[in-house]
């Protein structure tokens, strides 16, 4: 009898827990849920009595339907993905908690992960919203069957100038362009010339940065491309720029290693084994992307949320397996030291890219989110623009940006 | 009133029940009839109104939650008002309602006109084939567009690449393909999309009312001698001056409020033709979800609102009377 009581006691205990199993809403974009649900199975392994909710929304959608929970306070979930071009806007909000702050003390992770992103979701006024969960080191990717028809050695493209006289050389032999957008060119520029622990658009001051020489230098290198006629005109995310990929009509392109993942599961499958990726010329680094897990301060489980946020996030065995899924690069250091990074991989032909990307990836500063970065990214483009499309002045445009950007910030 | 008198029932309180019933039916019945749509008008339309009135005066970043705002009085207003970049929007807008608007109504009169003198056996038909993409979602129609409007490859540009070896006409057309994704250029591309939805919807309105036109008139200067053409010039054009006052005004206030075309053939803002394209409604949009900034975009609204509303007058003015008059 002594012995059956406790085991009574455990299976009534037990029988309630299931009971009371508890929901745990996650609101995710694709194909970050896709990376959830490989791990999922695992933080029910430790979590059996919670049944996690994936409420799966298009990128655009779920971060206007996230704004608009946050306006009134009403369909928040308890655990929100936030992608790297509204960290800092939700950052600079009070929707969040602040995950610095007992019970949370994220203090102790911080130096778990990329260190760039730990300033990513930082505020202006030190909180921090949101674990990182992936990251998007800037790369160069190129058409390892083009260069060599036009007789080009990836390697001399590694300086600007270099870059754009293989350029011609591609054009002249093989007729593909260099790149499907020239603006490309200046905003991995603007990226990765952007000072430690800064905006890409204001200093430590807050400060409107756009008409210093950094941004004259990418601005200009993006008009000598247009001028050259090198670049295919296309502006990214368009069918147009899919098809460019398919059919091999431009040769390199800048962009975040998540774009292999996007080129080999839809945009250009056939071209399997012909892309190859080196490091961004001239020794620049840069962050393009990434992605973050906060819980909204309405959440009734935040206890809950922060363990699932802390499983997804801290776990190596999780994050590879997030990793294994889409190929998303995991911001967590311990998880990029697996086994599996070493694999070549096949669609570059089977080049260690990961080892790449994983030496980008911490060599990249620290950038700090500003409110407006938004707002400065936005009249950047149409500056960037109006000198390629319509041939205005460099030195003009920026000006110009420079003061609308100052009117926005009030 | 009629229930009690055919209640059969002898018992005094029930049938007083009956009368008070039948007076509160009586009395209230028709206020609950037309509640639903009061109640769904107050909840989805007047509060948001009134709400987005109210937090014109404020300043808001929606992620901060509800009840975060700070008064500002009319800065928001100041700000909207010397914005070159909501000026360059309203230019869009009325470019875009002068030159995808005007078009409509220039092919729909004689369109149906024509439909209604010489096509009307196939009347039916031949409505319903020009009303089609007017009931098309407006999504579909912008990516089809976006696809037929691509630089290298897209049907538009080859069209005009292969009318450029005709003679004479080859001289007119640019011998580039026309890269319509850039703010000098994407403003004919979306004229050119909101022309195709819409002309069908203002030919059925224009058919309606030709076809309420007394055929004797017809007979009538067919005997005098009036050709075809002067027929539509005194007798059509004259009667259906009403039908173009209703009709120019709706496309007034669809043009001033376009949103979905430009939205898609703009890829929701990131397309580098943006600025060249956006309407004042995408801006709004945009001011809102974009750069978080509430009440900025609902001062962008109420300027939007005012604009609306002193076109609808001048069109009044130029349409209204006639109009209201007969004739």
């Amino acid at each position: 009898m002594k012995k059956i009581l406790p085991l009574l006691a455990l299976l009534i205990l037990a029988s309630l827990a299931v009971a009371q199993k508890t929901t745990l809403t996650v609101a995710v974009f694709p194909n970050l849920d896709d990376s959830l649900k490989a791990q999922i199975p695992l933080f029910n392994k430790k979590f059996p009595d919670v049944e996690v909710k994936l409420v799966i929304q298009q990128y655009a959608d779920h971060h206007n339907a996230l704004t608009t929970a946050l306006a009134t306070g009403q369909g928040l979930p308890d655990v929100a993905a936030i992608e790297i071009g509204y960290v800092g806007r939700f950052a600079e909000g009070q929707g969040f908690e602040d995950l610095n702050k007992a019970p949370y003390s994220a203090g102790q992770y911080k130096k778990l992960f990329t260190p760039y992103t730990i300033s990513q979701a930082t505020s202006s006024d030190g909180r921090f919203i949101a674990m990182p969960t992936d990251i998007g080191p800037g790369t160069f990717f190129y058409r390892n069957d083009i260069l060599q028809k036009a007789g080009v050695d990836p390697k001399s493209m590694m300086t600007w100038p270099g870059y754009i006289a293989a350029g011609r050389a591609i054009k002249s032999s093989t007729g593909s362009f260099l790149i499907a957008d020239a603006a490309d060119v200046a905003w991995i520029n603007i990226f990765a010339t952007t000072p430690a622990n800064t905006s890409p658009y204001f200093d430590e001051q807050g400060k409107v940065v756009v008409d210093t020489p950094r941004f004259v230098r990418a601005f200009e290198l993006a008009k000598n491309i247009r001028a050259a006629g090198l670049d295919a005109r296309i502006g990214s995310w368009t069918n147009e720029w899919y098809d460019a990929f398919k059919k091999g009509t431009v040769a390199t392109q800048f962009s975040g290693a998540w774009l292999m993942g996007h080129l080999k599961n839809w945009m250009a499958p056939d071209t399997k084994g012909l892309w190859r990726v080196q490091q961004l010329p001239e020794g620049m680094y840069a962050s393009w992307g990434g992605s973050f897990y906060g819980i909204p301060s309405a959440s009734k489980n935040k206890a809950l949320a922060w363990e699932f946020i802390k499983f997804v996030t801290t776990n190596d065995e999780s994050q590879i397996a997030g990793f294994k899924a889409i190929g998303a690069f995991p911001a967590l250091l311990a998880a990029q030291n697996d086994p599996v990074f070493n694999d070549p991989v096949e669609f570059l032909g089977g080049q260690k890219a990961f080892l790449i990307w994983r030496d980008a990836a911490r060599r990249v500063k620290p950038l700090k989110a500003n409110k407006y970065d938004r707002v400065a990214y936005e009249i950047l483009g149409t500056a960037l623009s109006q000198v390629l499309d319509e041939g205005k002045d460099v030195t003009a445009a920026l000006a110009e940006a420079k003061r609308l950007i100052e009117r926005r910030m009030r | 009133m009629q229930e009690s008198l055919s209640n059969p029932r002898p018992s005094s309180s029930p049938s007083g029940l009956a009368m008070r019933w039948s007076n509160f039916q009586r009395r209230y019945a028709p206020y609950i009839f037309i509640s639903p749509f009061f109640i769904l008008f107050l909840i989805f339309g007047l509060y948001p109104s009134l709400f987005s009135l109210y937090i014109s005066f404020q300043s808001w970043t929606p992620s901060d939650g509800w009840g975060h705002w700070k008064f500002v009085g009319l800065g928001n207003y100041a700000f909207t008002l010397t914005d070159p970049m909501f000026w360059r929007s309203m230019w869009n807008t009325v470019w875009l309602g002068v030159f995808s608007g005007i078009p409509q109504h220039l092919i729909a009169i004689p369109l149906a006109f024509v439909i209604h003198m010489v096509l009307s056996r196939f009347k039916t038909f031949v409505t319903a084939v020009y009303f089609l993409p007017y009931i098309t979602s407006s999504v579909a129609i912008a990516l089809i567009f976006n696809t037929l409007f691509a630089t290298h490859n897209g049907v538009i540009n080859l069209i005009i690449a292969h009318l450029h070896t005709w003679p004479v006409l080859g001289w007119l057309l640019p011998d580039q393909n026309i890269n319509w994704f850039i703010s000098a250029n994407i403003k004919y591309a979306l004229a050119l999309v909101v022309v195709w939805q819409f002309t069908g919807w203002n030919t059925l309105l224009y058919l309606s009312a030709i076809q309420a036109i007394p055929k004797d008139l017809y007979e009538a200067a067919a005997v005098d001698g009036a050709s075809r053409i002067q027929q539509f010039r005194y007798i059509t054009l004259p009667l259906l001056r009403p039908m173009m006052f209703f009709a120019v005004s709706l496309t007034i206030i669809g043009n001033m409020q376009l949103f979905e075309q430009p939205f898609v053939l703009l890829n929701g803002g990131a397309s580098t033709a943006t600025p060249g394209g956006q309407t004042a409604a995408m801006y709004m949009y945009r001011t809102a979800f974009e750069w978080l900034d509430m009440g900025t975009a609902a001062s962008i609204a109420w300027i939007l609102f005012a604009f609306i509303g002193i076109l609808t007058y001048l069109n009044n003015l130029i349409f209204g009377r006639t109009a209201r008059g007969g004739d």
